[in-house]
């Protein structure tokens, strides 16, 4: 076992390269570019293919490239950048092609600022370009999953032939933390059966989105919501700490959900009973579980920096039996502990 | 009556991929359009230079977004003016023949700056530009290459340059860039030119197949239904009109000289990868005793260039080396570049909440906007570091001070640069950060791995710092 220090940017490229992935297209966005610095710093070293792109749309649309070819391929960029991809991954979902996109989240919106927010969920989360589509939405809250969840994106992108997103802010690609390499390294395999390299056995494919006839359109359509729904029911992923008991629930993924539990832990400190529900996958939404712990009479509260973009998904997922309460912080302002512990004890009764 | 099927190389004998039709080899482009000769060009091309098995066909959005129907090679249909994009991740991915094929509003509009870009890299890649001046799919619109002058639906008294500007030259644009190898404008609107054509087609393929570099071949093509025209009319337009607009020739041929451009060949060896990431070095964590080990929590600012930021790192070095939980976290972006600095430093021996330090246990203050910024977040009990050199200061109630010279004992121990190391051997003699003694000489070994001259330097400016203490503060 390897530990090192590593910055939360570059165990992404880290992950991704122990991956298997091959080709890296970006283009320059803070507080995202580290990914693009240690891609092209270790991409060529390793044989692999790394373009700075002359765009976003032109980084999303060589992933597509890349994809269509079965090549592991992957970018990342920040929310202007990603606003820009989306047209990409709309097609990207509708031609089924597997690829990560990582999302180092800032404050919008437009320009908005550099610091971090997690403004993008519902962009990230909810399709976000034209059409009905979904993509596996991943969320890390540390330097290990940061690379971990790549690793992970590549694999469920691989597996469900659709776009993974590792969704992460930038106080999580910025910061650095002890991070352990993994343990194997993987050799992608291609699937020749719908990829188009440029050989004989994949002469006769096509990668396309188009469906002039209505019908098959909706057929197509159909088909990728029972997709959706079989994700959801087998790709769920969710953390919970001291939820079995707990009165309050607070829900948090991200950065977010590291304040969150040093709240928790302040919190039963001084008796009150409160757990830390983390969804590690935003989509599919870990709805079952949340549902469980709705059962009881619990008060959630979504702690977010964004405008209750998850607090809309945990009232869906529990359909407004409970109360959730929104903790948040807007415009490049981290949620402080304080702010955490007031609204837990305005709750309580203290 | 039976439909006569005539089979052409490289394209299918039927089109399936249109779905049922009375007429499984008619395409779907009008009577009199261009494409159906390029395609024809371009197919029979692939075929006799046997490049089928090995070729990546790129549609368009326009007219050929169903290119895809007809050509006999791997097909990948994309998003509008995307093509050069896409053909870029196809070929460094695959490094295999690969074309876009598009259309003027595709090419030379929406997706000119991908068509200018991949050229400029000299992607390998051959690119087929139809140039009809009009919108097709979408019904006759203003092109970037509709003439002076020329009616469209939206321009309906003809483009007028002081509105709508002049017409595109892509061959002249792209011949202005240094990586291009072929770059050539034919016509399919005469037997002569379609001839022509042919000979550039396969040139460009032949390019490809040789792995060169970028094509360019630009087709003035006719759409008579756009055009509002006849194919005879259209093609009388082509050569006598456009062509003076666009002329026929060719820009560069650069194949004679240019080399097979080679890529790379992925490696994805775990030893190749650990080498590179230096794994095999590691040190054995120093062994220390956590049991009474509180969480410390830091704080270090100052103006950007003091060494704010590496400060933080060295702390977070040296609890890593003792195999503590740790974590960094630093005000980031333009505030890096020469504003002030700060950043948090976690360490601990259990898991790490946030990574965001409000009120530290110890803060670094390398300047005096940062000592007034931070000085009232310190927890009561806590330390407050601070660079002597600002003089008088006030420091909250309850917090012990620590007025360090950093900069003046820097430049006393050798180096004018070593404030920060200053302030890490005041750090451990002072204790606060309750990390082993080992633990900061490996810190400083990890800061300076780059550049080693400058450890025995930096363990000697620790030291130095550390008897300043014992002399100093009480």
């Amino acid at each position: 076992m390897a530990t090192k220090l590593v910055k939360g940017n570059t165990a992404v490229v880290i992950g991704a390269l122990y991956a298997g992935s091959d080709c890296f297209f970006g283009y320059p966005i803070t507080p995202a570019s580290e990914v693009l610095h240690e891609a092209s710093r270790y991409y060529p070293q390793m044989g692999r293919q790394f373009v700075q792109a002359e765009s976003e749309e032109a980084s999303i649309n060589m992933c597509y490239g890349a994809a269509s070819a079965g090549h592991r391929v992957f970018t990342a960029s920040s929310g202007p950048g990603i606003s820009l991809m989306q047209e990409g991954i709309s097609y990207l979902a509708g031609a089924e092609l597997p690829t990560v996109i990582v999302d180092i989240m800032r404050a919008g919106p437009g320009l908005g600022n550099i610091g971090p927010e997690q403004s993008d969920y519902n962009q990230v989360v909810k399709g976000g370009g034209h059409g009905n589509y979904k993509c596996i939405v991943l969320a890390p809250n540390c330097v290990q999953e940061m690379c971990d969840m790549t690793m992970l994106g590549f694999e469920l992108a691989e597996k469900w032939r659709t776009p993974a997103y590792v969704l992460a802010d930038g106080v999580l690609g910025q910061m650095i933390e002890p991070f352990t390499f993994p343990e194997k390294a993987v050799t992608p395999k291609g699937d020749n059966s719908w990829a188009v390299c440029g050989t004989a056995e994949t002469r006769k494919n096509l990668i396309s989105s188009i469906f002039l006839d209505f019908t098959q359109l909706e057929e197509f359509n159909t088909r990728l919501q029972d997709k959706y729904a079989r994700i959801e029911a087998e790709e769920a992923r969710c953390e919970e700490q001291q939820t079995e008991d707990a009165d309050i629930i607070l829900v948090a993924y991200g950065i977010s959900s590291r304040i969150a539990k040093t709240a928790m832990d302040v919190a039963r400190k001084t008796g009150l009973k409160v757990g830390l529900f983390r969804p590690k996958t935003l989509f599919p939404f870990p709805k079952a579980a949340l549902q469980r712990l709705a059962s009881k009479p619990v008060t959630f509260v979504s702690v977010e920096m964004s405008n209750g973009q998850l607090l809309d998904d945990i009232r869906l997922a529990i359909s407004c039996q409970r109360p959730v309460e929104l903790v948040n912080r807007l415009g490049g302002n981290l949620i402080t502990l304080d702010q955490v512990m007031d609204k837990i004890n305005h709750i309580a009764g203290k | 009556m039976s439909e006569k099927v005539i089979c052409t190389k490289g394209i299918y004998p039927e089109f399936p991929r249109k779905g049922p039709s009375a007429a499984p080899a008619a395409t779907h482009y009008c009577p009199g359009c261009g494409h159906g000769v390029l395609h024809k060009l371009i197919g029979e091309a692939l075929a006799d230079l046997g490049l089928q098995d090995q070729t990546v066909m790129i549609s368009p959005v326009g007219c050929a977004v169903f290119a895809y129907y007809y050509f006999d090679a791997g097909n990948i249909q994309v998003a509008h003016g995307r093509a050069p994009a896409v053909a870029t991740g196809v070929s460094r991915a695959t490094d295999k023949v690969v074309i876009a094929y598009q259309g003027d509003g595709d090419l030379a509009s929406i997706g000119l700056n991908e068509t200018l870009q991949a050229a400029n890299r000299g992607e390998k890649i051959a690119v087929f530009f139809v140039n009809n001046t009009v919108y097709g799919m979408t019904g006759g619109q203003m092109a970037p290459t509709t003439l002076i002058g020329e009616k469209t639906i939206t321009c309906l008294n003809g483009r007028d340059p002081l509105t709508q500007g002049y017409p595109l030259h892509m061959c002249e644009l792209i011949n202005s860039l240094k990586a291009p190898v072929y770059v050539e404008r034919v016509a399919v609107s005469d037997a002569k030119n379609i001839r022509n054509a042919r000979r550039a087609v396969r040139k460009a393929l032949e390019i490809q197949r040789d792995g060169k570099g970028y094509t360019f071949v630009e087709v003035l093509s006719p759409c008579p239904t756009n055009l509002g025209t006849t194919s005879v009319k259209n093609n009388d337009f082509i050569n006598n009109e456009m062509a003076k607009e666009f002329p026929i020739q060719n820009f560069r041929d650069n194949s004679a000289t240019a080399e097979h451009v080679v890529r790379s060949t992925s490696d994805f060896s775990k030893e190749k990868l650990d080498a590179m990431f230096e794994l095999a070095d590691i040190p054995a964590a120093i062994a220390h005793n956590t049991a009474n080990f509180e969480e410390a929590q830091v704080k270090i600012a100052g103006f950007g260039g003091q060494g704010v930021l590496s400060l933080g790192i060295m702390l977070t070095q040296a609890a890593q080396a003792a195999d503590m939980k740790v974590s960094w976290y630093p005000s980031y972006g333009p505030e890096q570049r020469g504003g002030t600095s700060n950043c948090s430093v976690i360490v601990s021996a259990k898991p790490i909440g946030s990574p965001v330090v409000y009120h530290p246990d110890l803060l670094v203050a390398m300047n005096r906007p940062s000592l007034e910024r931070f000085k009232n977040d310190v927890k009561p009990g806590g330390t407050i570091m601070y660079d002597a050199n600002m003089g008088d200061v006030e420091l909250p109630v309850g917090v012990k001070g620590v007025a360090v010279p950093a900069q003046a004992l820097a430049e006393e121990a050798g180096s004018d640069k070593a404030a920060n190391t200053i302030m890490f051997g005041v750090m451990l003699e002072l204790g606060i950060t309750q990390l082993p003694e080992a633990a900061f000489a490996r810190a400083l070994e990890a800061n300076f791995a780059k550049k080693p001259k400058l450890i025995p330097l930096n363990l000697a400016i620790l030291e130095f710092a550390r008897q300043w203490v014992r002399k100093n503060v009480k």
